[in-house]
């Protein structure tokens, strides 16, 4: 097992290079003098040229890559043009909120998500089925920004629920901190759940039509525990791939929720720096977000032998 | 000849534990609606070991999942009939009180050892969990018993196996485990579908030995669900033969082999393997094959594969009367040759 996951850890290195050579691209490939693009349209020749220096933009390119991955790997994401701050600061000073988002929104998604599409597996056919998968279809194709703006007009403009938008610490306490995440996160998790919701009725309905679970209803084992014990662990293997999976949607989703939502968070650092052209910043959080991805799927893959005493690594 | 319900013969000094009366088990699927079984009756006495046999697609696990009621959801339904057991109506009963039958009163093993069990949880939880379930037992007692019962069924090292998985053990011994989860609440009555046909023949054996001899030190009755007519002559008291979802032949086994009266059971016995040629095969197979159960059958079902048809089977569909004490067939020509 330990073997395993070393082995496993050494596999994502090929893949976090690549991804770091498409980051580093991302500047040098854009059409025109990336000096010139970093500096915008108003900079003189000179703060162009200042640039230029500073990024090392006059040397070969091997050699710029090879000097920015060193630098990589001794955690130097690099500096925010605007901010003129290193990246990594930046990124951690807004950490919190994302990662709050992502764990409220992950852990009811999945709840949700897996009760919903079990019972729909175990109605199948009835209308509670077709109502379930119909919101899935639903949930899957209605935009980020647009779901966030109708819960915003409804439950906060209109019924004054919730509040409408920010972000309060979790210092402040667990009450406050969560009365500001509950809109966020639906938003956020509506199409993360209709995914889920539709793997596990899938999962579910093969399950279900096994012999083992005739064998558990013919020991008389009652529906609940059959429905969970007997035939959700047998499922859990395509449901939590595509919880690993779907982690990319969310990554996607946390960008538009925290500007929708106006939380000051890593996705709205990103927007900003888009916006701005702060390339060290939109590269260092491509290379945060993709690094997430990988490790949440690496434990995705160890979380098999959890759920199937067959697999062994 | 004379016409007897079926019913009323068996009339015997002792009551019977589990009564079968017109039962009727149709599938309701996209191309149409299945007679899976089309009004089965029969009896089983307290400590007997009645067999079923038939050949595939008979209706012979439809008729043992209905006493159950374990059929698939939404596409089979029990139309008609009645299934008591001890006395009890069952057909009828809350599904809670159904659930506290299953697997303590009434058990059942099936065909498939290899898929029959829950990969995921380990063998002794799957055995623990019916002890649990009907006996209240705590998960060690239960664990306790699981040993217990796997000693029973001959598994070595027995203590250390319950934490085992199904994949770590074989066919035979994966079906040992399901013999030994359906008696850990010494049912009255162990329903067995065709518990050795997945198997090697020398597994098949033991098997069915084993499963006899527990039957014997538990007193509980047997149904024995087999398409292997020499299974049932070494190991059941009387035997009930099904066709096309119906019976058409029961007898006890010393007469329905000395003087079988129905076409079709005269075929099965021609058609018995018998050890010794090699491979453990078919000597003669009834020529032609089992009518859709979608389609309406009208006269016989065993008409256009009977050598001795006659107008009269294909226009009328023969009632199972007796022939001879005891002895029921449902043929217009019972005992005949051709
Ligand atoms: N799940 C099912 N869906 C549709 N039809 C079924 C199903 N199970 C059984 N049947 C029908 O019921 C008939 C009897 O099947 P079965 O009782 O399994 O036969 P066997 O005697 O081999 O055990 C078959 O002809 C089959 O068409
Ligand atoms: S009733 Fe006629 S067709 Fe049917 S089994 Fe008897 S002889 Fe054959
Ligand atoms: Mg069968």
């Amino acid at each position: 097992m330990g073997a395993y996951i070393a082995r496993r850890l050494i596999a994502t290195i090929p893949v976090m290079l690549v991804v770091a050579v498409c980051v580093f691209l991302l500047l040098h490939l854009t059409p025109g003098d990336p000096a010139a693009v970093l500096a915008g349209d108003n900079a003189t020749s000179d703060q162009v040229a200042q640039i230029r220096a500073q990024l090392g933009l006059d040397e070969p390119l091997w050699r710029q890559f090879g000097m920015w991955l060193w630098r990589l790997m001794q955690g130097d994401l690099g500096e925010s043009l605007f901010w003129g701050k290193p990246v990594l600061d930046l990124v951690l000073e807004r950490a919190e909120p994302t990662i709050s988002l992502a764990l409220t929104t992950i852990t009811f998604a999945v709840i949700i998500a897996v009760s919903l599409g079990v019972l729909a597996a175990w109605q199948a056919g009835t209308l509670v089925d077709r109502l379930i998968m119909g919101f899935a279809v639903l949930g899957f194709s209605v935009p980020v920004f647009v779901v966030g703006y109708v819960l915003i007009f409804v439950f906060a403009i209109n019924l004054r629920w919730v509040p409408v938008q920010g972000y309060t610490p979790l210092a402040e306490g667990v009450g406050p901190w969560l009365e500001r995440l509950v809109l966020p996160s639906i938003a956020l998790g509506l199409a993360y759940v209709a995914l889920i919701a539709r793997i596990t009725r899938a999962s579910m309905l093969e399950v279900l039509a096994e012999d083992y679970v005739r064998t558990a209803q013919a020991k008389g084992v009652a529906t609940r525990p059959m429905l969970t014990r007997h035939a959700l662990k047998n499922a859990a293997v395509p449901i939590v791939t595509v919880v690993g999976i779907g982690v990319a949607l969310l990554i996607g989703g946390v960008v538009i929720t925290e500007t929708v939502f106006n939380i000051p968070g890593v996705g709205r650092l990103v927007v900003d720096a888009i916006q701005r052209r702060d390339y060290p910043i939109i590269q260092g959080c491509i290379l945060i977000f993709s690094a997430v991805y990988v490790l949440v799927n690496l434990l995705v893959d160890i979380s098999y032998t959890f759920f199937d005493p067959r697999i062994r690594y | 000849m004379n016409l007897v319900e079926p019913e009323m013969q068996v009339a015997t000094a002792v009551k019977p534990i589990l009564e079968v009366e017109d039962l009727r088990t149709h599938f309701f699927t996209r191309d149409g609606v299945t007679r899976a079984v089309d009004g089965v009756s029969f009896t089983v006495a307290p400590g007997e070991t009645l067999g079923i046999v038939g050949e595939s697609g008979c209706g012979k696990s439809v008729t043992a999942l209905s006493i159950l009621r374990l059929l698939p959801a939404r596409l089979g339904r029990i139309v008609g009939g009645s299934v008591r057991f001890e006395g009890q109506e069952l057909l009828s009963l809350p599904e809670g009180r159904m659930r506290d039958i299953r697997g303590n009163r009434v058990a059942m093993i099936f065909q498939e050892p290899m898929t029959s069990l829950n990969p995921v949880l380990t063998i002794g939880d799957q055995i623990a969990e019916a002890v649990m379930i009907h006996q209240g037992a705590s998960r060690s007692d239960a664990l306790r018993r699981a040993a217990e019962m796997l000693r029973l069924v001959r598994i070595p090292d027995a203590e250390k196996r319950v934490g085992d998985y199904p994949h770590q053990f074989s066919g035979g011994m994966r079906q040992r485990v399901m013999i030994a989860m359906a008696l850990s609440c010494s049912p009255r009555l162990l329903i067995a579908d065709e518990p050795t046909t997945a198997l090697d023949v020398t597994v098949q054996a033991q098997i069915l030995k084993l499963m006899l001899e527990l039957k014997q030190a538990t007193g509980s009755a047997v149904m024995l669900i087999t398409h292997d007519l020499g299974v049932i002559a070494e190991t059941c008291q009387r035997v009930i033969v099904m066709y096309a979802g119906r019976v058409v032949e029961q007898a006890e086994v010393l007469e329905l082999f000395d003087a079988p009266l129905h076409p079709y059971t005269r075929g099965l016995m021609a058609s018995i393997p018998r050890i010794g040629l090699g491979r453990r095969k078919r000597l003669a197979e009834i020529p032609g094959i089992v009518p859709d159960l979608r389609k309406p059958i009208v006269g016989c079902a065993f008409a256009p594969r009977c050598p001795i048809a006659s107008a009269r089977c294909r226009a009328e569909p023969p009632p199972l009367a007796e022939h001879r004490p005891g002895h029921l067939a449902a043929c217009w020509h019972a005992g005949e040759m051709p």
